[in-house]
């Protein structure tokens, strides 16, 4: 609880994700300042964290707790300065989260973590953008955040125990189970996963498959709760397609190359459950 | 919010309300007492869709202990849940 008290969690971006880690801060009595470029992405999100933490509480995975610290939303990175911990999920675009990170590096106390939750940008070349590249890591969080305990944390090169630990204490204090890995493009998941993606995509592509096959045969043989496909509409294909061109660009390695499938999901506006259709088609 | 007890549905019309709900916004069909997530009639998702009607269509307020997936593990669950919250509220004095 103590941790609690004395923290105040900066999330920069009120997407998908930065809304769920909001929640998942809140809903465990930590204070939280979401920070955004668009004040319509911030109303939004300041209606999506309540349903997010009912969620987490109904499923049993937050504290069914009403007495729940206060979200602060802001368009100004400056709102960011007090924080004891900076979460940054914007774009999966790694220019945009340089400027971010190099911005937010400027306003914060030195020695303040600065954790990226990019899901395969190598930490360091982030770091690289900052004032104090020892204060950065990665923390790459599952969707929804609030639901899978795991997250997979990232220590760059230059990351220094005096960040790593206060990190590792909050997210101890959200009852997440950390895995401290090294770094480099696509960091251990998304490495193998975002290739499996592209490669079941590739796979559908060719007419090999269809992705409800492709799907059962992950489950059926070998125990996936979802089938890469599903999972990747939950991802959101732009953010795979983003991710792929993260890991080629890096790697040089085709196997990451994203397939003509995936780019013309991605191209027809078809992002997977956000959008409503992706591989396959949601409700609203 | 002031109780309605003398208009308010009886158990037997919440249910079939509820499991027109289900057939209407969530495309399923099942009993009284089928168990919506063991049968994988209900995702997770949903679940929370079910706890927002639950609250606006009966005037209640779901909320701390009570907001938990067993009460919302079938139609007869919520309804004993509904029954319980409505008790409770026009046993609780009136503060206007």
């Amino acid at each position: 609880m103590e941790e609690q008290d004395k923290s105040l969690v900066a999330v920069l971006g009120a997407g998908v994700m930065g809304v769920g880690i909001a929640a998942l801060a809140l809903g465990h009595g930590v204070p939280v300042v979401l920070v955004d470029v668009d004040d319509r992405v911030l109303e939004k999100a300041a209606r999506d964290v309540p349903l997010r933490i009912r969620q987490g509480q109904l499923l049993g995975k937050l504290p069914r707790t009403t007495d729940l610290p206060p979200l602060t939303t802001s368009t100004s990175l400056e709102a960011a300065a007090a924080a004891t911990v900076v979460i940054e999920a914007v774009v999966e675009m790694p220019e945009v989260k340089a400027k971010v990170l190099r911005a937010v590096s400027e306003s914060v106390a030195p020695g303040t973590p600065l954790v990226s939750n990019t899901s395969g940008i190598p930490i360091d070349e982030l770091a690289g953008h900052t004032l104090r590249p020892s204060d950065v890591l990665g923390a790459h969080f599952m969707n929804p955040p609030y639901l899978i305990r795991t997250v997979e944390v990232i220590r760059g090169p230059r990351t220094t125990d005096e960040a790593l630990d206060p990190a590792l204490r909050l997210l101890t204090s959200l009852d997440r189970e950390s895995i401290v890995v090294g770094d480099g493009a696509g960091f251990v998941i998304n490495r193998v996963l975002q290739r499996m993606i592209n490669e079941s995509a590739r796979i559908v592509q060719e007419g090999i498959a269809t992705h409800e096959e492709v799907d059962a045969l992950f489950q059926g043989c070998l125990g996936h709760r979802t089938g890469p496909l599903a999972t990747a509409d939950l991802i959101g294909l732009d953010n795979v397609v983003d991710s792929l061109r993260v890991l080629h660009t890096r790697t040089g390695d085709a196997g990451f190359d994203p397939c003509e499938l995936l780019l013309s999901k991605v191209g027809t506006g078809d992002f997977g459950r956000k959008t409503g259709r992706g591989f396959y088609a949601y409700e609203s | 919010m002031t109780p309605t007890s003398s208009i308010q549905p009886t158990a037997t019309e919440i249910e079939t309300e509820l499991l027109a709900f289900l057939h209407g916004r969530g495309k399923v069909e099942v009993a009284p007492d089928t168990d919506l997530f063991a049968s994988g009639a209900v995702t997770s998702l949903f679940s929370l869709e079910l706890v927002t009607h639950v609250e606006a269509a009966y005037g209640v307020a779901v909320v701390g202990d009570e907001l938990r997936m067993d009460n919302f593990r079938s139609v007869r669950a919520m309804v004993g849940l509904i029954e319980r919250l409505r008790a409770t509220c026009e046993t609780e004095p009136s503060h206007g």
